[in-house]
Formats: structure tokens, sequence, C-alpha cells
């Protein structure tokens, strides 16, 4: 700070240019290091003086102006905007033309920082035409310039629909999608990671990424031994089934939802979080989805995640895909009764210390409306408070009237003086139905 | 005159009789005269009341005709319209029941088919099967894969030792340490001793400070600037036989520093080079002059010959 950087400026343009080479690096790596340093470089005027030479400097050079400018862009979007301003994306692109693998991945790792931040910045990166030849980038044979190209090209397609679709039209979902078998466990993560930021926008872009053949590639994906493969694969899945029920179903014939349970078996923490969502998303869309769901065995796990994990933002996913599974048809709620998840979620909607999304998501309201199991409803009665008390003796005053057996099961366990015992106003609902189920009984019974 | 006087007596009388009588009569005529109306308004009371009974007779005969026809032409009516009611209530009930089952087979059939819906669910848990499976294999396969790799490695670093501790093997004298003598047969390290060459001294690994050179050649223009001395080659070496010049001169004539023309010496991306780039397409479009003489033609075609003569063997 020492004024460091003042003295490194005239350095940058020696006449020998290891000197050059070497003063670039320095101030790449003070700048690295601090945003306050960043900032004294871009305010001492350096990045013209970087950038002006570019393109007939030799190799190092460029990689060290590269190193700079990233390790400027990567702190904040006022900097980038700072390097965008001063033209550097025009020199950038010259240097991404380059021959060495070295200056290219350098290159894209400053367009990758700069294009992080914001839309506009973005826009910025692909109008100076660096899609196509980050495109180019991609395929070459070596790893670490895929694996940033890649990075690169999710980061620019993640903010807007639009910015996502210049990404496709230079062609770079049938290469990504070429390298998904590709063993490097870095590479697949950036690669995942980018298809799912294409396919997130709009249907006709998650269309494009399922053309391109994903499936069941993909699903090999989910059995890596690295956690972040299999939940930036699951994000994929995620991205592409929340779009339409065609997609959904898609992915369910595909036997997509069976390596997601099982990919959420086999994980902990939040690496877990895209594929619950996933299989809410599917079971969301239609009741046939939600049947192929619990036919895959989808809702132990679920039922696993929510007594396990310690997180809120996990447990409400799950309690919410539960929800999604349940809402269809009372056959459904069974499945879901069955796996005697209810009174998990109604601890969880009870307890004082779990947050208001949490408690939103643990509503028991869905699937309680359709659940005509009774032997799962009956241990919530003794604990439910007031609001699911309506719904679970709604449930009942609907099918005890019609099933003998189940009303002598209700008298025996003690349902009816439970249900005695709660007070109502006269003439609310809930009045009405403690009528209706007292009505089912003669009169010595009630008393 | 006695007439006269008698009459004259009778006439007080007479006056009076006459007016008695005529009071008498007067009122026997309105007496009579009562009488006379009161019978004929009896009379002509009954007789209207027999025109009216017969006036009512008529009346209700006629009415009754009428409102008989009429309530007829509606009975008509009202029959009519029940008949078509109940043809209409039961072609309605006809219809719902074509209805009723044609929708119920067709939901069952076609949207909600519950055998292709239970069909489809146990397609769907096979295939999750063969991919749980085949995911599976491939997690196996992986694994292998992994193990296989850190087997070979063992196995490399393995044999590296033995080569290193080759001097463990046993002679014809002493026994080395894996081949104990009370053993029945000597210790598998020892196996691995006898096949294995010994290793000799490793020489450092001459880092050439031109290697990077050679691989960069047409973008340095000059040696690197941390080259302070010719690189150090052993001194046992074995000089190459033959007349070769001093290393020393090689190099500097290797590393003369290149003098290109101006033309080269720009980069492609300066904007004098840039700017000479039309000018080529700017010829070709306006060349100074078109017409091609004879002469001219001549002229080119001897060029050309002269050309193939001198340089008859390059073009085989």
């Amino acid at each position: 700070n020492s004024g460091v950087v003042c003295l490194l400026r005239p350095l940058l343009l020696d006449v020998v240019p290891s000197i050059r080479q070497t003063a670039a690096i320095a101030l790449g790596r003070l700048a690295d290091y601090d945003v306050e340093l960043a900032e004294a470089v871009v305010k001492a005027g350096i990045l013209p003086q970087l950038i002006c030479s570019l393109p007939e400097e030799n190799r190092y050079y460029k990689k060290a102006a590269a190193f700079v400018l990233r390790a400027i862009a990567k702190h904040s979007p006022q900097l980038a905007q700072a390097i965008v301003q001063c033209g550097a994306l025009e020199m950038l692109v010259i240097c991404l033309e380059d021959f060495d693998p070295g200056v290219k991945e350098g290159t894209s790792w400053a367009f990758g920082y700069i294009a992080r931040h914001n839309p506009e910045l973005s826009q910025a990166v692909v109008d100076a035409g660096a899609v196509p030849l980050l495109v180019l980038c991609i395929q070459e044979p070596e790893i670490a310039l895929k694996r940033i190209a890649a990075s690169t090209l999710s980061d620019i397609s993640k903010h807007s629909p639009e910015l996502a679709q210049t990404v496709v039209d230079a062609g770079a979902i049938a290469h990504l999608a070429q390298m998904i078998p590709n063993p490097d466990a870095k590479l697949k993560r950036q690669v995942l990671s980018a298809l799912s930021q294409i396919a997130k926008h709009s249907v006709e872009l998650a269309e494009l990424v399922v053309e391109a053949e994903i499936f069941p590639v993909v699903l090999t994906c989910l059995k890596d031994s690295d956690e972040y493969v299999k939940k930036n694969g699951a994000t994929l899945i995620r991205e592409i089934a929340k779009h339409t029920p065609e997609l959904s179903q898609f992915i369910v014939n595909s036997g997509g939802v069976a390596a997601v349970v099982d990919c959420i078996g086999s994980c902990r923490g939040t690496v877990r979080l895209p594929g619950i969502m996933t299989l809410g998303y599917v079971a969301a869309h239609s009741e046939n989805l939600s049947m192929a769901v619990i036919v895959s065995k989808g809702i132990p796990p679920l039922c696993v995640c929510l007594i396990e994990e310690h997180e809120d933002h996990i447990k409400a996913a799950a309690a919410w895909a539960l929800g999604q599974i349940g809402r269809h048809t009372a056959e459904h709620a069974r499945h879901v009764a069955v796996a005697n998840v209810l009174p998990t979620l109604l601890d969880i909607f009870v307890d004082t210390c779990s947050s208001e999304d949490l408690k939103a998501k643990a509503t028991l309201k869905n699937i309680l409306q359709k659940c005509t199991y009774l032997p799962a409803l009956e241990p919530l009665l003794h604990e439910a408070p007031p609001s699911i008390m309506k719904l679970i003796i709604g449930q009942f005053s609907k099918v005890l009237p019609h099933d003998s057996k189940a009303r002598r099961l209700f008298v025996t366990t003690g349902g009816l003086k439970k249900v005695q015992e709660i007070k109502a106003e006269p003439g609310s609902l809930l009045q009405e139905y403690i009528n209706t189920i007292n009505n089912c009984y003669p009169e010595e019974i009630v008393r | 005159m006695a007439a006269l006087t008698r009459l004259l007596e009778r006439l007080e009388g007479l006056r009076e009789e006459y007016f008695l009588t005529n009071r008498a009569i007067d009122e026997d005529r309105k007496r009579k005269y009562k009488a006379a109306v009161k019978i004929q308004r009896w009379f002509r009371a009954c007789r209207v009341r027999a025109y009216l009974r017969h006036l009512s007779k008529m009346v209700i005969l006629i009415q009754k005709w009428w409102r008989g026809y009429l309530r007829r032409k509606h009975f008509r009516e009202i029959v009519e319209r029940a008949y078509f009611i109940k043809k209409q209530k039961f072609y309605n009930e006809m219809a719902v029941r074509i209805q009723k089952t044609w929708r119920g087979y067709y939901v069952r059939k076609y949207i909600h088919n519950f055998c292709a819906l239970k069909k489809y669910l146990k397609a769907v848990s096979m295939n999750n099967e063969l991919v749980r499976h085949e995911l599976q294999e491939y997690a196996e396969m992986k694994e292998n894969e992994e193990k296989m790799k850190d087997l070979k490695k063992k196995e490399k670093e393995k044999k590296y030792r033995a080569r290193k501790m080759h001097y463990l093997l046993s002679t014809e004298q002493i026994p080395g340490i894996y081949n104990s003598p009370f053993r029945k047969s000597p210790d598998p390290m020892e196996l691995l001793l006898r096949k294995s060459k010994p290793l000799t001294h490793r020489k450092q690994p001459v880092k050439s400070p031109f290697a990077d050179e050679l691989y960069g050649w047409p973008t340095c223009k000059e040696p690197p600037a941390f080259v302070t001395s010719l690189p150090l080659l052993p001194a046992d070496r074995q000089k190459p036989q033959g007349p070769f010049r001093d290393p020393a001169e090689v190099l500097r004539q290797r590393y003369k520093p290149l003098e290109p023309t101006l033309r080269v010496r720009e980069s492609m991306y300066s904007p004098p080079a840039k700017a000479r780039e039309p000018t080529p397409r700017e010829e070709w479009r306006n060349p100074i002059h078109d017409n091609k003489t004879l002469k001219h033609c001549f002229h080119q075609l001897l060029s050309l010959k002269s050309l193939e003569k001198l340089t008859p063997a390059l073009g085989k």
C-alpha cells in the first residue's frame, strides 16, 4: 500500500519483456489479495497501459495481464465495470484467439469473473464476441481449459434467457453434452452447472438441452464419487423437470427418478437439496407422475431427510415435496400416511423453534384434505393444534358414517372420547363435524 | 116549479150525494186503479221473470256448451303436452343411460385408464430397477478402476523400492535378510530383489533454459534475459568427433537478434498493418488499366516461358 502500485506502474512499460511480465504478475497478486488494493490498481490508471500493447506481446505477458484483470474483476461489479469501460474486453477477445492454451485459460477465467456479477456485464462480454471463442475453447484437449471455459459459459448464461439463448446459438450444448461422460470430476461439475443454468430459463431451452441426448448419461453422474458432481447433476435434472409435465414424464421414463432417489439416499447435507426439489417438482405436475414417484420408492428417503437433517431449508424442501406427493388423491395421501411421516410433520409444525418458512411448508393441510387412512390419523388426534384438528375431525366425519369397522376401531382406540373432549363453538364447522360423528353412534356410547 | 123546488131540495142533497158518490167513485177509482196496477204489475213481473228465467236457461245452455267445447279443446292440448313431456322424459333417460355408459367407457379407457396406469407404473418400476442395476454396475466398475490404479501404484512403488534396496540380495556366503536359512523357500521379497535391476545414479535432469525457447520461437525475439551463461555440459562428456564449431559461437549465431523488415516487425493487428489490408482488394476493384493489349499478353507469355526453362527440375 505504500505506493507499490505507483512503483510498479512504470515497470509495465519497460523495454525488457520479462520485467513487464513480472510487474504484471506482481500487480495481479496484489489485486487478488484485497479489494482495496484492486481499487488502488484501478485508480492508478494501470489498466489502459496494461492492455494497450496486449496483442503484440508474448504469451507470458498475455497470461499475466489476464491474471491481473481477473484478480481485479473478481471483487465487485464496480471494478468489473471499470475493466469493461477501459475497453479491456476487445483485447481479451484477441487473447482468446491465441494458440497457447495457458493464455486462453487465463482469458476465459477473466471473462468468467467479469460476467459473474450481473446481466449487464454478461451482455458486455457477449457483445465483445467472446461466446463463439469460448465454445471453441471447450473443444480443446486440455482439461483445465475446458473446465474454465465451461464455468465461464455457465456464468454468462445464468443471468437471463437471452444470454442463455446466445450461448445456445453458438452451439455450446452439443459440446457440453459430449463432455458429460468425461472422467474428470471438476470438469463434470462445471459442465453440469453450465447445462443447468441454460436449461433453467425456459421450456424451449430445457427441451434443447434434453434433445442433446443427455439422458441417461446424466444419471451416471448421480453415482459419481464426487459430491458436487452429484449435486450439479441433480440440479440439472431439477431445472429440466420443473417446466412442464412432458419433460417430467420424459425424466420418469428414462429412470431418472430412481437415480435421484438413490442419490438422495447416499448423500448428506445441502447436496441432497436439488434432488429433493426434483422429486417435489415431478410429483407436483400430475397425479400419475406423483404415483410414479411413489412407485420408485421416493417417500422413504424424504422421511429420512426430514428426521435426520438439521438445516431448516432442507427440511422445508422435504416437507414441501411430501406435500406435493400426497395432495392429489386419497391413494397418494394413504401412501404418504403409511410411511408414518405425519407425526414428524406435526412435530415440526408445532415446534416453536422452527422457522416460519418451515412451518408454512410443513402444513399438513394438503395431505390431510385427501387422507382417508384412519389408523394414521388417530395418533394425530391427540396432539394436534386447533387448525389441524379441524381438518382431522373433518376427515373422520367423512369416513365414519360409511365404514362400520372403522367406527368400532374409533371407539376402541379412545378416539370418540377425545372427540367429546374437544370444545367447539356451536354453529362452527368443527361442531358440525363433531355432530356428524356423534350421529354415527347410538346415544349411550356417546354419553 | 115544484119539480124544480124538489130538484133544488134534492140538489143540496144531490150535491152532497154527487160529491159523496164522486168521492166514493174517485176513491174507488183510485183503489181500483191501484189494484189494477198491482195486478198488472204482478203479471208483468211474472212475465218478465219467466222471460228472465228463460233467458238465463238459454244463457246457461250456451255457456255450458261453449265451456265444454273450450275445455275439451284444452284438454286435448294438455294431453298432447303431457304425452310429449312423458316421451321427452323417457328419451332423456335413455340418452342419459347411453351417455353415462359412453362417458364411463371413454374416461376409463382414454383419460383415467387405470389398467394402462398400472401397466405404466409397473414398467416404470421395472425400468427403475434396470437403471439402478446399471448404475450400481457403473459405480462398481469405477471403484474397481480406482482399486486397480491403487494396486498398480503400490506395485510400482514396491518394484522401485526393490530396485533401490538391491544390495539386500543374498550372496553365496551370506544369506540376505529375506532369505533366512530356516525358511523352506525364500521370501517373495527376495525373489523380487533377484529379478530387479539395480538403480543407477540418477542424473540431475538438465533443465535446459532453452526448452521453452524452442517451443515458443515464433513469439520470442531475443533469448530470455535470465540466461547469463551457456548451459554447463558435464566435464567428462565425449566431445563429438569432427570439426564442429565452438558452441558459444553457434549459440551467438543462433540467437543473433532478429532484425526483420518493418513489414514483418509490425504485428498483424497494429494499425498500419490493418490499414494496409484493404489495398489489395481496392487494387482488384479499380485496377489502373484494364486493357490488355496483344503485346502485353505476349510479354507475359515470354516471361512465363523463360521462367519455366530456367527451373525445369523444381517443378518435379
